[in-house]
């Protein structure tokens, strides 16, 4: 099964044309994924050889899933594109969209989500400024290594996105349902609460990492979340215990104001409802290991 | 990036809302001198001529002693004297903004924000201003209105009197505040800011309502699109984050000792972490600085990361953690070898123990061309934990032997 990404999904890349577009397009078929075409307007209508593939270039996202069917779209559209991409994609229907970009505005982040929102919420939205999402063995969709780890029954989300790589790298014996990479940003689309609640669900995920940082409130919502709702046992790690306020560490959003947004508020909320924290990745492997192995 | 409150002002005045008269000054003496020209068009006659205010970019000026009132030019020039060098929490004033003095009657407060929770936008407006606004949050929550706002539909004027309406402010100011609000508005959303606040928003003794003070931060990832080098900030910049910045590297400089290279901000983040619990027990040792050098780790932007970081005096140790996702190890090792030589090539000696750790794919690979390259100064360690230890541990050893 796993969520949001599978075997079956038919992936489009909305800048399939551009480099980063082309060079994790083919990434993506080699890893397995049903990469079914890509938009790029003036482009339409011609092919771009990816993996010794040819993939069709439409000029809408709309033609696009006319064309193949697509239900999946990996954004990698620059910057000062993404948010009228994200829109266009939110206007065809597409139910899955997934914005890599990095770097957008959050003015631009907050309009396109009220535009999801306003649309009924048909299109689910991931990142932005996110790696994607991977179900090893099945299908993978962004810039998430596909060679690292295998195919299993643990459940990962995670704001950060080497900290995935690291943990799907530590953890690559026992393996993974589904990895989501949903972005730092102060404003993104799908959250931690979204993924608890579809792994909850997925009858074939066991356990769930939850990876966080300082900024915002997302990880003590979420153990809210968990209290109330997830039944299988959940493992976490937040960075950032030794950041200092105001100091912004890479992602936008990771940002110490006041005393709101701490590691230590995140790791005390989330223990209080029976997560286990770990204080470095490895000894949050480490616990994931335990936890699996205990089975 | 936070704006001083001169240069949110600045930006204030060119969307219309309302502030008092003020320049900025650099030296009493120039401070003496507008407050001459106040008392030339014969302002303070009924009360205090200026207002002096620090310039800084943290709060609790106020408290600190940074906001002084003066009589005269000659009590304006005193008090700049005083303020001018001030440190108020570990930000030394520079300039100080004078101002003509405001008649107040009664101070509000108002806001627009990002909500992060909700993936919106908020204003927060309240009666009750002046004051630390987390206070009243705090202590008054029923005094604060929190009026969610939708990005496509943004504040005319209906909402903006709602907003004030919300906040509870008295029918007397309702229309002066609602035009302020809505031009606050556009300032908000035309300079993609992620933060303007106006507190106090002052009702005049005479009737109008004033942004008495203003804290505006831009969203640094709008830069493309907008135009903000006259806010550039030279003196609150660290010399080394300027320097890094110049060549697009993500640096922010902390105060530790052992310098830090990562790929990726979370992976980052978290070795500054798990190098502060390391250096624990060595007596307190602590990261010299956060470096992202991305998912890439070239060759050329590996050497120019180790050659920001060894520039830094306060740094004892190195410690490079890499995890090869995209770029595999042996790449990443390779580049390590070649900053190495870029490093020797540009005449920089590597005097400093650099410990290295290398995961994810090809490992074995990009291990086993480091032990080969045989580096001086450069040892690697298998995990991340020990590789942070034994960073620790030689940055303590260095800081013994100087």
């Amino acid at each position: 099964m796993a969520i949001f990404l599978t075997a079956d999904s038919r992936v489009i890349v909305q800048g399939i044309t551009g480099s980063e577009g082309r060079k994790h397009g083919a990434r993506m078929i080699a890893a397995g994924t049903k990469l079914v075409g890509g938009t790029n307007p003036r482009k339409a209508g011609q092919t771009v050889e990816l993996a010794g593939q040819d993939v069709p270039v439409f000029g809408t996202v709309a033609e696009a899933m006319a064309g193949t069917g697509a239900d999946v779209s990996v954004v990698f559209v620059p910057e000062n594109g993404t948010k009228a991409a994200v829109m266009e994609a939110i206007d065809a229907k597409m139910p899955l969209v997934i914005v890599i970009t990095e770097g957008i505005p959050v003015h631009d982040s907050a309009e396109f989500w009220a535009y999801a929102v306003a649309g009924g919420n048909v299109t689910r939205i991931v990142g932005p400024n996110c790696p994607g999402i991977a179900s090893p063995g099945k299908s993978n969709a962004g810039i998430i290594p596909a060679d690292i780890t295998s195919e299993g029954r643990i459940g990962l989300v995670s704001k950060s996105g080497t900290l995935t790589y690291q943990m799907m790298y530590e953890l690559g014996d026992i393996g993974f349902s589904t990895a989501v990479g949903i972005g730092g940003d102060p404003i993104i689309g799908t959250t931690h609460i979204d993924c608890l609640r579809a792994f909850q669900d997925d009858p074939e995920t066991d356990a769930i990492v939850m990876i966080g940082e300082i900024g915002g409130d997302a990880e003590e919502r979420a153990a809210a979340y968990i209290e109330k709702n997830v039944s299988k046992p959940v493992v976490a790690y937040v960075a950032g215990f030794t950041a200092q306020e105001g100091k912004t560490m890479g992602h936008a959003g990771a940002i110490i104001s006041g005393s709101a947004g701490t590691a230590q508020a995140k790791k005390e909320a989330l223990e209080k409802v029976g997560v286990r924290v770990g204080r470095t990745p490895s000894e949050t492997a480490r616990l994931v290991r335990e936890l699996m192995q205990a089975g | 990036m936070d704006l001083f409150e001169y240069q949110a002002k600045e930006l204030f005045a060119e969307y219309g809302v309302p502030i008092p008269a003020g320049k900025v000054a650099t030296t009493p003496a120039e401070a003496g001198q507008i407050a001459a020209e106040y008392a030339a068009a014969g302002k303070g006659t009924a009360g205090p001529l200026a207002v002096i205010k620090a310039q800084v970019k943290t709060g609790g000026r106020g408290k600190a002693g940074g906001v002084k009132l003066a009589d005269s030019p000659q009590d304006a020039e005193e008090k700049a004297g005083r303020i001018l060098g001030m440190d108020i929490k570990g930000h030394t004033v520079h300039s100080v903004l004078v101002a003509e003095d405001t008649d107040i009657a009664q101070e509000y407060y108002l806001s627009y924000l990002i909500d992060r929770s909700e993936r919106t936008f908020l204003s927060m407006c309240s009666v009750e201003g002046g004051v630390e606004i987390e206070e009243v949050a705090r202590t008054k929550p029923e005094a604060l209105a929190r009026i969610p706002i939708d990005p496509l539909i943004g504040v005319d004027r209906a909402k903006a009197l709602e907003i004030v309406q919300a906040g509870r402010l008295p029918a007397e100011a309702q229309e002066g505040a609602a035009e302020l609000a809505e031009r606050l508005w556009a300032v908000f959303t035309d300079e993609d800011a992620t933060l303007a606040e106006v507190n106090p928003l002052v009702y005049t003794g005479d009737g109008r309502v004033v942004a008495l003070d203003a804290k505006v931060t831009l969203d640094d990832n709008a830069r493309f699109r907008q135009d903000w080098d006259r806010f550039a900030d030279a003196s609150a910049v660290d010399p080394l984050e300027a320097r890094a910045r110049a060549k697009h590297l993500n640096y922010v400089k902390l105060d530790g000792s052992v310098g830090i290279i990562g790929n990726g901000a979370g992976l980052v983040m978290s070795t500054l972490d798990v190098v502060a619990y390391a250096g624990e027990e060595f007596g307190g040792i602590k990261p010299a600085n956060f470096l992202d050098i991305g998912g890439g780790a070239s060759a050329e932007v590996m050497a120019n990361g180790l050659d920001i970081v060894l520039s830094d005096p306060d740094v004892r140790a190195v410690l490079v953690n890499v995890f090869g996702g995209i770029t595999s190890c042996d790449a990443v090792a390779n580049g390590i070898v070649s900053a190495m030589g870029l490093l020797a090539e540009r005449g920089e000696q590597v005097t400093h123990p650099i410990v290295v750790r290398l995961d994810g794919n090809n490992a074995a690979e990009g291990r086993r061309i480091l032990t080969e390259a045989n580096l001086p100064g450069v040892e690697q360690v298998g995990t991340m934990d020990d590789a942070a230890r034994r960073a620790a541990e030689l940055a303590a050893a260095a800081a013994k032997g100087a």
